[in-house]
This record gives C-alpha cells, sequence and structure tokens, in this order.
C-alpha cells in the first residue's frame, strides 16, 4: 500500500489527502492502515428507520458503522407522539382510561390497571375493590402478557428470518384477542379496567373459553420450545447479543425480562404485589447469560406462568358467580352497564330502564357520573406495575377536581430502549435488530 | 363563571387567605370556584360563589412510622455531616407513599446520598415526572422523581420546584444514567432546564417546535367536529365540570 506516489494516477487527480492503491494485498493490512491514521472518512453513518420493518414500528436508529462493526448507535424517537397525557388532563378520570389504554398497544391492560391503581388509590378505596374485579384484572392481565410476549416471541423471530415462529406466534395471539372480544367486547383499546372495578361482569360462557384456551396452549407453547431452544440458528443469531449486566441494567432503570436476564428475580407481582397477586401461585423467571437468547427464554417462561395464574384465577372466578365487579360506592362506580345488541356493543336497555322508570337516585348517579365525574382528593400517587416490559408506573396527579390534574406514564419501553447503544455499540450491524428485538419495545408506549 | 362577576357573592370565611396553616408548610395552590367549576356559562346553582381552596396533604410531623423514619434518620444523618441540614424542606406522607420536598440546589447531593449510602441504598430511579402549578407562585415547575430500593424493598419520591422565571433544576444523570431521556422530556413538555444534562434538546416533538405543550397554559388545540348535523367544540372549550 503506497500512500504518497501513485504511479497509475494521472496528473490531472487529486493529491490532496491519501490515496490508496489497492494491488492484490490482504484487505486487513488497508484497514489496519486506516485505523492507524485515525482517518474517519471510511465512516458511514446509515440511517435506519423510521419506515422500517425491523424496528417495531415508528423508531429511528443513526448507526454509525466501521465495516460492519456498530461503533455508534442512537436512536431517534417521537414519531409516534399523540399527546395522550396532555388529552388525558381534559377528560373525566374515568375517560382517562380510555386514552392511557391505547399507549403500549400490545400491553393495554396493564396501562389501564396503573392508571386505575393511582386514581384508587387516591381516593382511598383500594381495600373496597370487590375480589372478583381483582381477579379478572389479574386474569386480563396475564392472558395480555401471554398475548404480549407472543408478539414479542413472534417479530424477533420475523426480523431475523424465522418466519414460522412469526406466524405461529399471532396464530395464538389470536386466540388470546377472541377471549379479549369475548369478556371485554374489543380486541384492543378496551377501556375495561375502571375505577372501583371493571366495566362488566363475564359474559356466560367465558369460562369455558378460558379452559379451552389453556388446555389448547399447554399443547402449543411447546412448540415455540421444540422450534427455538436449541435450535443452532436461532442460538447464533441470540446467544452473547444486546449484552447488559446487572450494574448496567441498574444504571440504565433497566425492568422487566431485560433485568431477569442478569440472573435478579425482581418482578414487582412478587416483591410489592398488587391485586392479589401474593394469593397466586407462580414462579419468576430467570436466566443469568445477560443476552438476548436468555430475555427469549425468560418469555417463554413467564408465559407458562402466565398460563398457570390464568388457570388459578378461571377456578376462582368459578366460584364467584354473580359477585360484584365494581365498587359499592355509588358515587363512584361507573354506572351505566353494557350489553350486545343487534348492532353490537351498547348501553344495556334494562339498565336504562332501571334509570329512566325505577330509580331516581340511580339516574341522579347516572347523569352526574357520566356529565361531571367524581372528584378526587388533591394529592399524587404512583403504583407501578410488572408490565410485559418492566416497570410500568403513571404518576397521577389530583387537585381535587373531576379530571387528572397530570398523569404521567413512566413507560418501561421508554426507558429500556436507552440502552440500545450499549447493547449495540461494538457489535455487528445485524445484531442491533437482535438487541433491540430482546428489549421488545412498543413505539405506542415510547411516545406516548 | 365569568371572571366579571366573580364578586357578586363574596364568601370570606372560606377564601384562601382565611385557612388556618398547621405547622409545615400548608398552603392553597389555587382555588376552586362555584360548586361545580362551569365557567363561561353562568352558574344557575346559587353556588357561584363558592370559593375553596386547593390544599395538597400537609408535611408530616415525627414520628412518620415503619421505615419511613429509617429512611429519613438515615438521609437526615448524611445531610448533617455534609452540613447540608437544609437540603430536605418539608415531607409529605400520603396515602402511604412519602415524598421529600428537596431544594433544587442541593438535589444532586441528595439523589447521590440516597444511591449510595448502605442504609438508603435506591439503586433504580423511576424517571422524572413534571407538574406544571399555575397558581403555586415562586414554584411553579415540579420535578417529581420516584426512587426504589431494591435491596429494602421501598419507595420514595423526591420532589423538587422551579419557579417559572427561572426554569433551572440541576440534572441527577450523573448519578441516575436512566434520567437521560426522561429528563429531555420533562424538558420538551414543561421547559424546564436540567442543568449539567449532556445533550438537553428535545424528545418528543420536534426540534424547531414553539413552546412546551404539557405546560397548561399551552392550549390542548383541536378542531370543532360535526356528527349528525351538530357541532361538538374541541375539547378544551367544552362545557366542563371541573
Amino acid at each position: 500500500m503506497s500512500t504518497t506516489e501513485d504511479l497509475y494516477a494521472g496528473s490531472s487527480e487529486t493529491t490532496e489527502g491519501r490515496v490508496f492503491t489497492v494491488t492484490g494485498q490482504d484487505w486487513s493490512s488497508i484497514t489496519e492502515g486506516l485505523a492507524d491514521a485515525g482517518d474517519a472518512d471510511e465512516r458511514v453513518v446509515v440511517n435506519m428507520g423510521p419506515q422500517h420493518p425491523s424496528t417495531h414500528g415508528v423508531l429511528r436508529l443513526i448507526l454509525e458503522l466501521e465495516g460492519e462493526t456498530v461503533t455508534e448507535a442512537r436512536c431517534g424517537i417521537g414519531y409516534l407522539h399523540t399527546g395522550i397525557e396532555k388529552n388525558m388532563e381534559f377528560r373525566s378520570w374515568t375517560q382517562g382510561v380510555t386514552f392511557c389504554t391505547r399507549m403500549d398497544y400490545l400491553s393495554p391492560f396493564y396501562n389501564e390497571m396503573t392508571y386505575v391503581l393511582g386514581v384508587e388509590r387516591l381516593l382511598d378505596i383500594e381495600d373496597q375493590i370487590p375480589e372478583k374485579a381483582e381477579v379478572m384484572r389479574v386474569l386480563l392481565m396475564e392472558l395480555n402478557r401471554i398475548s404480549s410476549h407472543l408478539v414479542c416471541i413472534a417479530t424477533g423471530g420475523m426480523e431475523i428470518g424465522a418466519l414460522t415462529v412469526m406466524t405461529i406466534g399471532f396464530r395464538e395471539r389470536e386466540l388470546v384477542l377472541d377471549l379479549f372480544e369475548l369478556i371485554t367486547g374489543l380486541r384492543m383499546n378496551h377501556a375495561f379496567i375502571r375505577p372501583g372495578g371493571v366495566a362488566q361482569d363475564l359474559p356466560p360462557g367465558a369460562l369455558d373459553e378460558i379452559r379451552d384456551f389453556i388446555a389448547l396452549m399447554k399443547k402449543r407453547l411447546p412448540e415455540y420450545a421444540a422450534l427455538c431452544n436449541a435450535n443452532p440458528i436461532f442460538k447464533a443469531r441470540l446467544e452473547n447479543v444486546g449484552h447488559l449486566d446487572l450494574s448496567g441494567c441498574l444504571a440504565l432503570g433497566m425492568t422487566g425480562p431485560v433485568l431477569r436476564s442478569t440472573g435478579y428475580p425482581w418482578d414487582l407481582r412478587k416483591t410489592q404485589p398488587y391485586s392479589g397477586y401474593e394469593d397466586y401461585d407462580f414462579e419468576v423467571q430467570t436466566w443469568d447469560t445477560c443476552d438476548s437468547y436468555g430475555r427469549f427464554r425468560i418469555r417463554l417462561g413467564e408465559m407458562w406462568e402466565s398460563l398457570k395464574i390464568v388457570e388459578q384465577a378461571a377456578d376462582r372466578l368459578a366460584k364467584l358467580e354473580g359477585a360484584p365487579v365494581m365498587v359499592a360506592d355509588k358515587k363512584i362506580a361507573w354506572p351505566s352497564q353494557l350489553a350486545i345488541g343487534s348492532d353490537g356493543m351498547g348501553n344495556s336497555l334494562d339498565h336504562i330502564r332501571h334509570i329512566m322508570g325505577e330509580s331516581m337516585e340511580g339516574l341522579i348517579h347516572h347523569f352526574k357520573l357520566v356529565t361531571e365525574g367524581f372528584r378526587v382528593p388533591p394529592g399524587q400517587a404512583y403504583v407501578p406495575i410488572e408490565s410485559p416490559r418492566g416497570e410500568l408506573g403513571a404518576h397521577v396527579v389530583s387537585d381535587g377536581g373531576t379530571r387528572p390534574f397530570r398523569a404521567h406514564f413512566r413507560d418501561p419501553s421508554f426507558t429500556n430502549l436507552q440502552a440500545t447503544s450499549v447493547m449495540s455499540e461494538g457489535g455487528m450491524v445485524a445484531d442491533v435488530i437482535v438487541a433491540i428485538a430482546s428489549i421488545d419495545p412498543v413505539m405506542g408506549g415510547v411516545d406516548r | 363563571m365569568s371572571d366579571e362577576k366573580k364578586v357578586e357573592q363574596p364568601a370570606p370565611e372560606q377564601s384562601p387567605d382565611n385557612v388556618p396553616a398547621p405547622a409545615g408548610e400548608v398552603h392553597p395552590v389555587g382555588s376552586r370556584q362555584g360548586m361545580f367549576g362551569v365557567r363561561g356559562s353562568g352558574d344557575t346553582s346559587g353556588y357561584g360563589g363558592l370559593v375553596s381552596p386547593i390544599v395538597y396533604p400537609a408535611a408530616a410531623q415525627r414520628p412518620f412510622g415503619g421505615w419511613y423514619d429509617e429512611v429519613a434518620d438515615a438521609l437526615e444523618d448524611r445531610l448533617r455531616t455534609d452540613g447540608l441540614d437544609h437540603a430536605v424542606e418539608t415531607v409529605v406522607i400520603h396515602r402511604g407513599e412519602i415524598t421529600f420536598h428537596v431544594r433544587r440546589e442541593d438535589l444532586v447531593v441528595v439523589a447521590q446520598m440516597l444511591r449510595d449510602d448502605p442504609r438508603l441504598r435506591f439503586e433504580l430511579c423511576s424517571g422524572v415526572s413534571g407538574v406544571n402549578y399555575p397558581d403555586d407562585t415562586g414554584r411553579e415547575l415540579h420535578a417529581v422523581y420516584h426512587l426504589l430500593s431494591m435491596t429494602h424493598n421501598r419507595r420514595i419520591r423526591l420532589e423538587v420546584s422551579a419557579p417559572d422565571a427561572d426554569p433551572h433544576i440541576p440534572s441527577i444523570v450523573g448519578v441516575y444514567p436512566t434520567n437521560d431521556w426522561h429528563e429531555r422530556e420533562t424538558f420538551d413538555m414543561f421547559g424546564i432546564v436540567f442543568d449539567g444534562h449532556p445533550a438537553l434538546t428535545r424528545i418528543l416533538m420536534p426540534d424547531d417546535w414553539p413552546g412546551h405543550p404539557q405546560r397548561k397554559d399551552y392550549p390542548l388545540g383541536g378542531i370543532p367536529v360535526e356528527y349528525k348535523g351538530g357541532t361538538i367544540p374541541p375539547p378544551d372549550q367544552r362545557r366542563s365540570y371541573n
């Protein structure tokens, strides 16, 4: 390699900078030469996204590459900012649920739950929530954990070329969404968990459907393990990729499967139980490799544990036939009842008959709650829960009015995405995708 | 109720000036008028002159009970050794959650102590949440931090305030790197400048966005929606009952 004279270059060519003549040497000698001189000209900056199938929605990555090695990885977010927190300040406390359920669209029940727990704490009705409502919340959240982890595994598989993992993942997720539709009326964006309880009782036949689902999942979940766990290609792509150890996790505020992949069994359902989680029998899943493969195995294990909880919740619900699902205080309990009519779900005719023809009190409560809403004493609360992605919490502030004064969501996707650079710098460009998939960010939650 | 009619029915016994201030620091951060909070369309309920102050939970008195005392003692201990006795202004315990109101100039030192002292060990910071209290004169902007000690399984809240005229709060990214994006978000949404942050730029809004959207003086925006012949005004202009 000559850097000063170039016999073959014409005199008209530039002499500025360094000229490399490649005459059949080893490629590495050229790259070494580059490194010696600290020449930055060979650095390539690649912009990836925000419209890219492998970036989990509208995530923009700015990657600085040297060859195939990532030297710097930065994230650009904000493409999906919808102002949900601001909007919630202009709606009543109950309507807030309708907004926050849309943030992290793969785990809507968790968004609702953490917000509702905050509101209930401010209302000081935490111990008045009926048992059936608590059990239904747990049931829905754990079904939701299964569907969320399925999407994570499915899209993560698709991104490394394992298309079958994607198709079977979405196949099973659809079954969970069918259950959601049966119970809440909607596949996503349910607004079902309300301050004081849940919107309505379990429909007839739901428990049988849940039991069928559990039986089916017990056959289907081993398929993922059989497909992936020992698959040499899968392991080669995931193992030792996206490494982040415990101190890194704590510094960056990482929670959820990423934290548990360091072997630290931190799960808010066990450490700071809410909604009666202390009464369920399940294990916290950990792995000790700090890498993407560990996170995959944790998610797989958590789906089994969730299935166990769903089973126990279904057994409890069978004993709670006809029990109330909303707090007894009529000044808080959302009054309107829903029913399936010929044109879809709408107001229950029985309820309309009750308030219009039978009970003046009922009419007053309905009118006051639906137009004005209830007042929440001034103060602030933060009740985090263990979402599929980690610690999800809502900082709820009330000024004593009928609307949230401020609702801020600490979304785990937002926090965990900060680890992108630590996880992918120094690795190969193909591993960036795997590292991000192991964080499982949902841009709806990141940008809110 | 509109502003020009405000003085029709004064209710002095309930005005904010007459609220007894118990020990600690209870001060109203605003007031609520009328019975139903209706503004602009006339309140016919007869309660239009009602004025009630908005008062947040009062400061807690020693002993706090339970582990709250352990945390407060340990923190006080460390602060006294460092000659920062007044770093913690008040301690509020409400609904089982403890809040330390910290002077903004001492925030970084307090955060460092909370993270490193073996009796405290708040390893994880759950980010910062800004709150704008436009009527809390001199303390309009609040930054609220939720800290978690995994070692002791405890949660506390730190609250720091800054006036609108000088919206500066020191950054704690050096202590809790996780706050990098959280502080950028709070800057973006509230205009709180976190001094010492490595790159305090907007994160959710476009770089050239004017204003800070989640401040209370920033309008929600929106357009009227037509539905079946009727027109529904945008949410912030509808008749409301707050």
